[in-house]
């Protein structure tokens, strides 16, 4: 077979020229498959709530309504609970996960490099459904009995903490975000802060910096653009993140200042009601809230993307976990 | 004076360093606490509940004994062997075109549409394949499942399949058109090969990701009490069973929810090492 093919080289024939054009065609149908895919989720979002955004216009994204027997329907509480919940959960992991990922790269011995990053790796694979069960029955009991009161006790006057502790709630679905994002944050500081030239770190310490001077001065400044990218991306995911978050929301539809009161995101409330949404403009604004929360996520992505672009580039590329 | 100036600013110095240092190593630390405790917890509670009925029977009412899981574990493997049918191939296929033909702005445009698809929320892929799917055939399939999940899989293995095949040095392609086999021949029979251990244990990585979805499942596949092994009816599926187990107010349904779900993250954890294990092989490196 691979003579024959030899043979036929030496004059390309027709059979050849149109295999390798087959082959490319082939190739590249699948290369369009993934534009289509992402345009056809923008038309069926866009075709889909059109009845709702045609009904509510741009108030749906202002008003706490939802009432679906009216149906009269507004996104603010689920657009609230999203960013509300997202945040905590950023400032419990970005320390968190920007200390890991030094660590790994910077102070870990050779030896347990392997494993701790290994670890990492497995929280990230840990199904979504899993974090919301051990949410409900270990994260939320432990808040409720243990934290909650705590907070409540010595941080009541910031008004964050006030009302009845349920441990389901606002606080438990950052907390459990966190945990999620935890280890996409570490993995691209990780990578950002390999790409700083080794020169950085050996000019710092040879000005006589200590060890964390250098970290700061050299490593940190220089990656901060595509650590910032990682925090971004993070954020991305936790507007996404659907089943851990309506398992441990408790899943209302209200805007309440205090962290221990129940909320809904959009993901949560689409999660809960799409199924049982009954009557066209139901559905439709189901729809519109999950555009709005594609937008969001468009949005939040492409910056994501180009921060980290912008420190990387040089270095191979490497899918984004 | 200027020496005990000296050793002050370095006494501060030194203790601001060994706080952050100190800091850092005690976040590391923290990060992994979490992992354990789901997995412990997952362990503790899911082990009880193992036993021959979980994997052989279908669920039962709550108020009797026994019933298992056995229709949602064989619906999750039929729903996953579908959606690798759908998505194995073309993300297999663009990253051939990334690596092979997409040194250019086609394939700027492709890569920079991966990463938007790998951003999409699942739940908004589970609408999507609502819209496509289910509204067209006016009821829940397993197909439509499949296919929002063969959809999150291109992303995914299209990247890593380029990342790998690009790791083939371009004298192994030199070589196969110097002897006069045609383009795509090389590319099928010497890139594709050479490349394939990367190849299966990326298809494996995006396998371990989609296997625990939850959203894209619920108004797509639906779930169902019982078996069910055609494409086109509603059926159970292991995450939403864990999920529909684990808001019910029963100790039973509590039970096999944990039980589901230490077997669900065992088979994904066994696949993440063993992917772990081909990484640091160097048979794709950089690619994790």
């Amino acid at each position: 077979m691979a003579l024959g093919a030899a043979e036929k080289s030496k004059f390309r024939s027709k059979e050849s020229v149109f295999a390798d054009n087959t082959f490319r065609s082939l190739v590249f149908a699948c290369a369009i498959t993934l534009l289509a895919v992402v345009g056809l989720i923008v038309f069926e979002l866009i075709t889909q709530s059109h009845l709702s955004v045609s009904k509510f216009g741009f108030r749906f994204l202002q008003r706490s309504i939802w009432d679906p027997v009216a149906e009269d329907f507004g996104a603010l509480p689920f657009i609230y609970g999203t960013l509300v919940s997202s945040f905590i959960a950023l400032i419990l992991a970005v320390p968190l996960s920007v200390g890991t990922a030094l660590f790994l790269t910077e102070l870990c011995p050779e030896k347990i490099r392997g494993i701790l990053s290994l670890l990492v790796e497995l929280l990230a694979a840990i199904p979504s459904v899993i974090y919301g069960l051990w949410g409900i029955f270990v994260l939320a009991p432990f808040l409720r009995f243990h934290i909650e009161p705590f907070l409540g006790r010595y941080f009541a006057w910031t008004g964050f903490f006030t009302g009845p502790k349920y441990g389901i709630g606002m606080l438990a679905a950052g907390i459990i975000l966190a945990i999620m994002i935890l280890p996409i944050i570490a993995s691209i500081t990780r990578e950002v802060v390999m790409a700083v030239p080794r020169q950085q770190r050996e000019a710092a310490l040879a000005l006589g910096a200590t060890k964390w001077e250098m970290l700061n001065m050299a490593v940190l400044r220089n990656a901060r653009p595509g650590v910032f990218g990682g925090i971004i991306l993070g954020l991305g995911r936790a507007f996404g993140e659907t089943m851990a978050v309506t398992m441990v929301i408790g899943n209302r539809a209200e805007i309440a200042k205090s962290l221990f009161a129940p909320g809904h995101t959009l993901a949560s409330v689409i999660a809960n009601e799409f199924t049982e949404a009954v009557g066209n403009t139901y559905q439709s604004a189901l729809i519109e809230m999950a555009l709005v929360l594609f937008v969001l996520t468009l949005i939040v992505n492409a910056m994501a993307g180009l921060l980290v672009w912008s420190i990387t580039r040089g270095m191979p590329s490497r899918a984004l976990a | 004076m200027l020496k005990q100036h000296g050793t002050n600013i370095s006494l501060r110095r030194r203790l601001t360093n060994n706080l952050a240092l100190g800091t850092i190593t005690a976040f590391a630390i923290v990060v992994t606490i979490p992992l354990f405790l789901i997995l412990g917890t997952v362990i503790y509670h899911g082990i009880g509940g193992l036993n021959w009925d979980f994997f052989t029977q279908i669920p039962k009412p709550m108020d009797e004994t026994g019933g298992g899981m056995a229709n949602a574990i064989v619906g999750s493997m039929m729903i996953l062997g579908l959606a690798s049918i759908i998505g194995v191939p073309l993300g297999i296929g663009a990253g051939v075109f990334l690596a092979e033909y997409g040194r250019n702005a086609a394939g700027n445009i492709v890569r920079f549409t991966a990463d938007v698809l790998n951003g999409v929320p699942s739940i908004v892929i589970g609408l999507t394949a609502y819209a496509l799917v289910v509204v067209p055939q006016h009821h829940f399939s397993m197909l439509s499942g499949s296919v929002a999940l063969g959809i999150m899989m291109i992303p995914t293995i299209s990247r890593t399949t380029e990342e790998v095949l690009l790791m083939v040095p371009q004298s192994i392609r030199e070589a196969a058109l110097g002897l006069g086999i045609p383009q795509w021949r090389t590319t099928v029979s010497v890139v594709l090969r050479t490349a394939s251990a990367g190849i299966i244990t990326s298809i494996m990585l995006a396998f371990a990701r989609i296997a625990g979805e939850t959203a894209p499942l619920m108004f797509t596949t639906l779930g169902n009490q019982y078996w069910n092994s055609k494409p086109n009816q509603p059926t159970a599926a292991l995450p939403l069973q864990i999920f529909s187990y684990s808001v019910m107010p029963y100790d039973k349904a509590h039970q096999l929810a944990w039980t589901g779900a230490l077997l669900l993250i065992s088979m994904i954890m066994v696949t993440v090492i063993i992917f772990r294990y081909f990484a640091n092989r160097g048979v794709m490196k950089g690619a994790s």
